[in-house]
């Protein structure tokens, strides 16, 4: 196991730092907004696709850069740390993720380069109700055509491609077939989403059962949660930063005890959740056998951190925080949506003591 | 250089199944097990005894010190392949030791020739049995408020003063101890001084603990002489060697005193039920899920605080960090522990409650003293605001 990123890592992750901060800052994501975009950027995906972030993970066979989850997850965390409004996760891990383990030859081929070239926006569609509940589903599939609906498609509004999980069974599903009909959200976090309906809408079978289900959806907890360990370091930068700054009572308030020992004890659960979340990247790469555990810490602890992180960063700012001048709610409101994604932490908890035999 | 690893696995193998005896690759009993040597210390089997000597022959109590002054000489990746093969046969400590986790550690940084000549060798054999003078009756948290005075009387230093917290006083042979040797200043008044604990005028005094164990002692000073060549580092010198000593302190620091033969989940199952292969009650088991999270989490990050260490990154002011997370995390399972067990783990004594409930019982009152030794939670968190994060008291 390794926490360390080598040379083409740390040039990646370099990479998109210096792209997110530049082209993708906050600031973005508050003018998408602002413009009722809901997540709609076409012109900054076609760049983050342009520099190669679309095809991280997908083999270079197919038109990626065969790096691997380690380096996709390093620029997943830079993307949190602007709250980049793009289907980053939905597409290049998830989407691919499918893909690469429950498509078919015919379907890779098809598929894969388009994702990698960030042509195609690929996301998967799981829930059905309000929680995260992958092992229950009402999809149905006969001769070729793909009934039920599902919520909360992350990014479902712009994908070009849906990946169906249905119970027992994958489905890949053109977003603009007849019988797809979609309702788009708009969000808390000014993402958008989608509900979408399947009314007999011509689908293809993937390979794999629950088994295929649940690891692509690991891939997109870890994933995820390195997004929201970036979300959660920035969101204590920039309130460690105020605290060094903001005067009360003739000093800075940095220097209250009350607010250093919750300072230094968000610091700490932060960096404890890194390592899971770096530790289960590398079980990824390595596939390692216990991907599940590994995804279900991350995934959870990811949640808890950043949900602390996200609440502490208004309190400390006190009334500013309150304000949507400021970027504490953007960082608030994106928190609620990741953690809730793919289960959030009681979820993974009970998935946890679970896996562990108790 | 893998090679060589493999060529020092294999031989580190076939010396250790060849010397460590069977009684000492079974898991240890509880706190009775452990080693901790010294001129008086009576083994509880001679195979403990056999062991020690074996190991500390080796240099293999302190593997990573240099072979002159009786260390292992061994590099860090042949540690950690020492490491993991002892792990892999179960075999116990060797031994127990302040003078290996905290002493030591300084003396190699800190200590003129002579003095490691002197003391490395014996700790690493189990010689000598080292204990710590800081704390002092006004000198707790504020530890650079102490005043054991120590004053310059030509030939020797003449010691007076209370300590107090001196763990395993009582059975130690040497203490390292902070003196005042100024006191028209604070910390640049301090001083770090070895005291034989055999000298004239050293007395202690055990401290019974709410788990009914004597770990700790006070230490009185009445007019001791100890001779000038005892001071490590220079005079006024002391509070940079005590911070330094304090770190490998807080590293080391994790799980004293509590039970850790009994896994949680087991005693849970045990005691609680099971109902479709998940604990009856759901509370605790959700409460016990987010327990073993959090040690993995530290398990791992320990992992990584050491592989980012070995790539030279400096990680040392992470120590009171770990201090505070590994506390924390012992004192939640030992709470956990005392739950899931019921009323077994509310006996004392007697026939009427198994060695292992006793321990689960005197091993949580033990984890209280968890996040009040060497250095509170308050302080460590402290100083991770101020020296991590840089929020400073005054601007």
């Amino acid at each position: 196991m390794t926490f360390t990123l080598n040379d083409d890592q740390r040039m990646l992750k370099d990479t998109a730092r210096d792209f997110f901060r530049e082209q993708a800052p906050v600031t973005r994501l508050r003018k998408q907004r602002d413009e009722k975009k809901n997540g709609r950027d076409p012109d900054l995906w076609r760049e983050i696709a342009g520099l190669g972030l679309a095809g991280v993970i997908i083999p270079e066979e197919y038109g990626g850069a065969g790096l691997g989850y380690v380096a996709l997850g390093a620029v997943l965390e830079e993307s949190g740390r602007t709250l980049v409004a793009s289907p980053l996760h939905s597409s290049a891990l998830a989407g691919a993720s499918a893909l690469l383990l429950a498509g078919t030859d015919a379907q890779k081929r098809e598929w894969l380069p388009k994702v990698a070239s960030g042509e195609v926006i690929a996301t998967i569609a799981i829930d059905e109700g309000a929680h995260h509940a992958p092992g229950k589903s009402k999809v149905k599939f006969e001769g070729g055509k793909l009934t039920g609906a599902k919520q909360y498609v992350a990014d479902g509004h712009v994908a070009d491609l849906i990946i169906v999980a249905g119970g027992d069974a994958l489905y890949l599903v053109k977003a603009d077939a007849a019988g797809v009909k979609r309702r788009e959200l708009v969000t808390a976090d000014s993402r958008g989403a989608a509900d979408i309906t399947f009314e007999g809408a011509a689908a293809e079978k993937m390979n794999g059962g629950a088994d295929v289900i649940d690891a692509i959806l690991d891939r997109a907890r870890i994933g995820l949660a390195a997004e929201m360990v970036g979300s959660a370091s920035e969101a204590f930068e920039i309130t460690s930063e105020y605290l060094k700054t903001r005067r009360q009572f003739g000093q800075v308030i940095g220097g209250f005890q009350a607010l250093q020992h919750r300072a230094a004890k968000l610091f700490t659960d932060m960096e404890l959740t890194r390592s899971c979340v770096l530790a289960a990247l590398d079980a990824l790469d390595r596939n390692a056998n216990n991907i599940a555990e590994y995804a279900s810490l991350a995934k959870a602890r990811a949640s808890e951190t950043v949900h602390l992180a996200s609440n502490e960063m208004v309190q400390l700012h006190g009334g500013i925080g309150m304000t949507d001048e400021h970027d504490a709610g953007l960082y608030l409101k994106r928190a609620r949506v990741t953690e809730a994604l793919y289960g959030g932490a009681s979820f993974h908890r009970d998935r946890y003591a679970s896996l562990l035999g108790f | 250089m893998t090679q060589d690893l493999e060529v020092f696995r294999t031989e580190t193998r076939a010396w250790l199944e060849a010397n460590c005896p069977p009684s000492m690759r079974t898991p240890m009993t509880g706190e009775d097990d452990a080693v901790w040597g010294g001129r008086n210390y009576e083994f509880k089997n001679q195979e403990a005894k056999l062991w020690l000597e074996r190991m500390g022959a080796k240099g293999w109590t302190a593997p990573t010190w240099p072979a002159e002054y009786g260390g292992g000489g061994l590099s860090a990746d042949e540690n950690r392949v020492l490491q993991s093969e002892l792990k892999k046969i179960g075999a116990r400590p060797a031994l127990f030791s302040f003078g290996i986790w905290m002493l030591g550690p300084v003396l190699l940084e800190y200590a003129n020739e002579e003095q490691k000549k002197e003391h490395l060798p014996k700790i690493v054999r189990g010689e000598i049995r080292w204990c710590q003078g800081y704390s002092e009756p006004g000198a707790g948290s504020d530890l650079a408020g102490l005043q054991t005075k120590c004053e310059d009387k030509g030939d020797h230093w003449l010691i007076n003063g209370q300590k107090v917290w001196t763990s395993y006083a009582n059975y130690a042979d040497w203490c390292f101890c902070l003196v005042r040797t100024d006191t028209s200043v604070k910390h640049e008044g301090i001083s770090f001084v070895l005291i034989d604990m055999t000298t004239k005028g050293v007395e202690t005094r055990p401290i019974k603990l709410i788990s009914g164990s004597s770990p700790f002692c006070e230490t009185f000073f009445t007019d001791v002489k100890a001779p000038k060549h005892q001071m490590v580092g220079r005079l006024n010198g002391g509070w940079e060697i005590a911070k330094r000593l304090l770190m490998y302190e807080r590293t080391n620091i994790s799980g004293f005193g509590s039970n850790t033969r009994v896994d949680v989940v087991d005693l849970a199952k045990k005691h609680v039920g099971v109902e479709g292969g998940a604990l009856e009650d759901r509370d605790l088991r959700a409460r016990i899920a987010s327990h073993k999270m959090t040690e993995r989490a530290y398990a791992l990050s320990v992992q990584r605080a050491q592989e980012e260490a070995k790539a030279g990154g400096n990680v040392s002011h992470m120590a009171s960090m770990f201090k505070v997370a590994g506390a924390t995390l012992n004192q939640d399972r030992c709470e956990l522990m005392v739950e899931a067990a019921g009323n077994r783990a509310l006996g004392w004594s007697g026939e009427g409650f198994s060695a292992d409930d006793i321990a689960t019982t005197r091993g949580w009152l033990r984890s209280k003293g968890n996040s009040i030794e060497g250095g509170t939670t308050e302080i460590n968190l402290n100083v991770v605001a101020k020296r991590v994060l840089g929020l400073r008291d005054t601007q």
